[in-house]
């Protein structure tokens, strides 16, 4: 890594900026924003048109054409794991019959006003981009075609892209895009009526999967660049000793012995935000040194006498029994069909459970880590952040200047899950940037400041009844949820799921039950609830396909075919049917809730794991299904439970019906990573709170699934992908969901042992 | 004054010989390829060589790499050519990145105890390591096809 690259990651991270920006010069730098492709301005809107800023499809603003034919194409959205560094250019690339071999990326810094939506979140980025990414390549090919055939004096009719040039059919002259390139980029971008898309059957990339990920030199090296990376000259690190309850504050601090540690510089108090802190940071005494581990020892000298405020009654023991108080009781009526109190009472059989899972932390490997520096009535930052348009903002607002005036560059994101969508941590930077007088200083979280000032997964107490009829068909369905609602880190009076939470598969749910009631009793939150991979889905998943097992082996059936009739037959439903007004903000006329992919998924799986085949003693297979995030998930999974009730997964089999696949290979990476985070959760996460202190500390407390215990084989299953103008599901977060209940329904399968208390543990033992 | 070698340079450090070298190769020469994930080993993000055998950056104190050398990722070949290297790109192993160092600095040295290392050899050397992507399917067929192309180097 060059001198320069070193102390600019912005730079490190783009690496090959240099090469753009020398070829820039003279090169197609298609630059210049245009307005976007007119949107409709009367319809409502969904999807990427309705998300702030909007999509972006000009080329002028993601394409730069070297004259020695280098395709650089800027992705506008964060790198966490997901591939998007490789699976957004790709698009581009595929329209623009580019050779990937000449394509580099770029990464856009956070700027939503000219690259449209940057928040990387909800799995949204390929479902809302492609249609518009397909476009700005399509567009910046007819420019290059509309240049060639202008210079050959022939119709552009007769002319074609085809890998990295431009082709005359009948005279076979041909012109390389770098050739072509500059005069290219001062022609008008064409509007959509003429833009030509590829036919998808000759797409080279989209939908092949073979192509390796953009970042692979840089992550086997050590070059890649993440926030915790950034080094800057003259930059300082700090940590901070946070409130330990969520609301506490500083009452009074002594740094006396923290500044004799060598190499400790200054410790600064950062102020509180009041609760709901939303964005901004927690506050506290930051220790700022000349490195990180001198910062570290410094903090451990610190004399703090905390003022914990009104959560430190929050002990997890207690609040799990009132949520569970809570179930048992009538609450506030989230969807009603037909007549569940009538129909239970006429049941010829009822049955109830109920279940519980806990608080999760995101645990991202790289801890949230930031870089800022802020002199001149300018702050510029260097974080992994998920949504540097929140970022800025929130930088804009604690600062007190002009949104125009904050620059936020995103590096790698070391894993994400939405913990980095928060940026709480670039403004921490920020403030301690301003108060070292411009000095950069970057911030660093330890694990066990991520582990205790996390935005965490709620936790959630659920209770079902159903009534089955004389031959075991259910007739009658009540769920009763309760949790503490993301809302409450936004607004202080919120107690029951906000719009977006009803419909992360608690009210969306398809079942051919005809009496069936959704009820949300109020919980309050005591600390900073968050969205964690697939949010709210886990708990909604885990409840509901647990109980389907349970009700099929009460009426004594065999659980994929009783999944598949509760179901019930092939047809789409509108969500608001449901109550669902939400529908992941996509339009239910394109993505009603179709049971034919749903019971799709189930059947693949099923068929796939060998369902049925005879299993020795201490073996089951279990089943889940789920939709989320507006795909389809069906999950079987295979468990061997030993003597000692050791927990061992030989096997997973994941179908996925995500709609048209982008980039296979990566839709099987993020199901591989699905299975072990949802069997991570389901064994072995839980955090816990006592005095309002979460009570755990680092890996040995919060454990994480390691290679020996994850499961050795899994498959993943990719359903015929539907033709491309179909519409596109996400694909990050709807794996994780259906995991943990088909481990514990194969946990019942293999023992006899019904677990509806997450996580696992040891509960396998008979 | 501690005195050691990194990636075949010869360093001087004169400051807290209890500073874990994590914090050293990050910090002090700019070597941030080794990655800081728990601090107390627990995790493995930060695996190194020292002399030779994969050791946790976070909980070596300079004073115990004194008179060592030490072998960063950045160092581990000098274009990315290590046959383990290789077997992590040709199988797209990563999904975030941030472990991976650790990953193939850990594999590298299990190739280096076993050629051919079982499943259960990979479970006892890997462990140590996590992957909170879930790449761990990959990073065990990885280590296998590096092991087949002499990952033994």
């Amino acid at each position: 890594m060059s001198d320069r690259s070193m102390r600019d990651p912005a730079i490190a991270n783009v690496s090959r900026r240099a090469v753009l920006m020398g070829l820039g010069a003279g090169g197609l730098v298609l630059a210049v924003g245009l307005p976007s492709a007119a949107r409709a301005a009367t319809a409502k809107k969904y999807a990427g048109e309705q998300m702030p800023n909007g999509l972006r499809d000009d080329p002028k603003i993601f394409v730069a054409v070297g004259e020695d034919g280098t395709v650089t194409v800027t992705c506008h959205r964060s790198e966490m794991g997901q591939g998007v560094r490789t699976s957004l250019p790709m698009v581009v690339a595929d329209e623009l019959e580019a050779d990937w071999a000449r394509v580099k990326v770029a990464q856009a810094p956070g700027d939503e006003p000219r690259f449209g939506n940057q928040d990387t979140d909800g799995s949204r980025s390929m479902r809302h981009h492609f249609a518009a990414l397909r476009r700005c390549g399509a567009a910046a090919r007819t420019m290059l075609e509309e240049e060639a055939a202008a210079r050959w004096r022939v119709p552009v009719g007769e002319v074609e892209a085809a890998n990295h040039e431009v082709v005359h059919r009948s005279s076979g002259r041909r012109l390389g895009y770098g050739t072509l390139a500059k005069a290219a980029a001062d022609r008008s971008v064409p509007p959509r009526d003429r833009i030509r898309l590829k036919d998808p059957a000759k797409f080279r990339y989209i939908g092949r999967g073979q192509i390796g990920l953009i970042d692979n030199l840089d992550i086997t090296t050590g070059r890649a660049v993440y926030g915790i990376d950034t080094r800057l000259d003259g930059m300082v690190y700090a940590v901070i000793a946070r409130p330990p309850v969520y609301g506490g504050k500083v009452a009074s601090y002594d740094a006396a012995e923290t500044l004799k540690v060598g190499g400790v510089l200054k410790a600064v108090a950062v102020d509180p935000t009041p609760v709901p802190s939303v964005f901004q940071p927690l506050g506290g005494i930051a220790v700022i040194a000349r490195n990180t581990w001198a910062a570290i020892r410094g903090r451990e000298k610190l004399k703090i006498t905390w003022d914990d405020g009104p959560n430190a009654v929050y002990s997890s023991d207690a609040y799990k029994a009132s949520l569970e108080a809570a179930a048992r009781k009538p609450g506030k009526v989230v969807r009603n069909d037909g007549d569940v109190d009538a129909a239970l009472a006429r049941a010829a059989r009822r049955v109830e459970a109920e279940y519980y899972v806990p608080h999760l932390a995101h645990a991202t490997m790289e801890p949230p880590a930031a870089t800022a520096r802020v002199a001149n009535g300018r702050c510029e930052a260097w974080a992994c952040v998920q949504s540097p348009q929140a970022a800025r903002n929130e930088l804009s607002k604690r600062l007190g200047i002009p949104v125009e005036s904050v620059t936020v560059n995103v590096t790698l994101l070391g894993g994400g899950f939405g913990r980095k969508s928060k940026p709480d941590f670039v403004v921490e930077a920020a403030l301690l940037s301003k108060a070292m007088g411009g000095v950069p200083v970057k911030v660093t979280w330890t694990r066990e400041d991520d582990l205790r000032h996390g935005y965490l997964h709620a936790v959630a107490a659920q209770r079902l009844e159903a009534g089955l009829d004389e031959r075991g068909r259910p007739t009658a369905w009540l769920h009763r949820i309760v949790f503490p609602s993301i809302g409450s880190t936004f607004s202080r009076d919120v107690r029951h799921a906000v719009e977006f939470e009803r419909g992360l598969g608690m009210v969306n749910l398809p079942l051919a039950v005809p009496n069936l009631r959704i009820e949300n009793p109020g919980a309050e939150a005591h600390t900073r609830i968050g969205w964690f991979r697939s949010v709210n889905n886990i708990q909604h998943a885990f409840a509901t396909q647990s109980f389907a097992a349970e009700l099929a082996t009460a009426a004594g059936r065999d659980p994929k075919d009783f999944l598949l009739d509760l179901i019930g037959p092939a047809r789409k439903i509108d969500p608001g049917a449901m109550a669902d007004t939400w529908n992941y903000r996509e339009d239910p006329a394109l993505y009603p809730l179709d049971t034919g992919r749903l019971r799709g998924v189930i059947e693949r799986a099923a068929r796939e794991i060998g369902w049925g085949r005879k299993l020795p003693k201490g073996r089951g297979l279990g089943i889940a299904a789920h939709y989320s995030f507006v795909t389809y998930i069906g999950v079987a999974m295979e468990v061997a439970v030993g003597e000692g009730g050791q927990l061992t997964i030989p096997r997973v089999d994941v179908a996925v019906d995500c709609g048209p696949q982008i980039n296979p290979e990566r839709i099987r990476a993020q199901m591989e990573g699905a299975v072990v985070m949802g069997v991570s959760l389901a064994t072995l996460g839980e955090i816990t709170f006592k005095d309002g202190r979460v009570e755990q500390s680092n890996f040995d407390t919060f454990e994480v699934t390691r290679i020996d215990a994850a499961p050795r084989d899994i498959r993943i299953h990719l359903q015929p992908p539907l033709d491309y103008d179909q519409p596109l599901g996400g694909v990050g977060e709807p794996g994780v969901p259906p995991v943990a209940p088909a481990l514990t329904n194969a946990i019942f399968a293999a023992t006899g042992k019904r677990i509806r208390r997450l996580p696992i543990r040891d509960q396998a033992v008979g | 004054m501690i005195t050691l070698t990194v990636n075949g340079t010869e360093r001087r450090f004169a400051g807290d010989p209890e500073m874990p070298l994590l914090w050293y190769l990050r910090d002090e020469i700019g070597l941030t390829g080794t990655k800081f994930g728990c601090g107390v080993a627990l995790c493995g993000a930060c695996t190194v060589h020292v002399d030779g055998a994969a050791a946790r950056a976070c909980q070596t104190p300079l004073s115990d790499a004194a008179g060592k050398a030490v072998t960063t990722i950045e160092g581990l070949s000098p274009d990315g050519s290590h046959p383990v290297q290789v077997a992590w790109r040709d199988l797209n192993v990563a999904q975030c990145g941030y472990c991976q160092a650790g990953q193939i600095m850990q594999a590298v040295s299990l190739l280096k105890e076993s050629a051919n290392p079982t499943d259960e050899e990979i479970d006892a050397a890997m462990s140590g390591n996590i992957c909170r992507c879930g790449t761990y399917s990959r990073i065990r067929a990885a280590i296998k096809q590096a092991a087949k192309a002499g990952g033994r180097k």
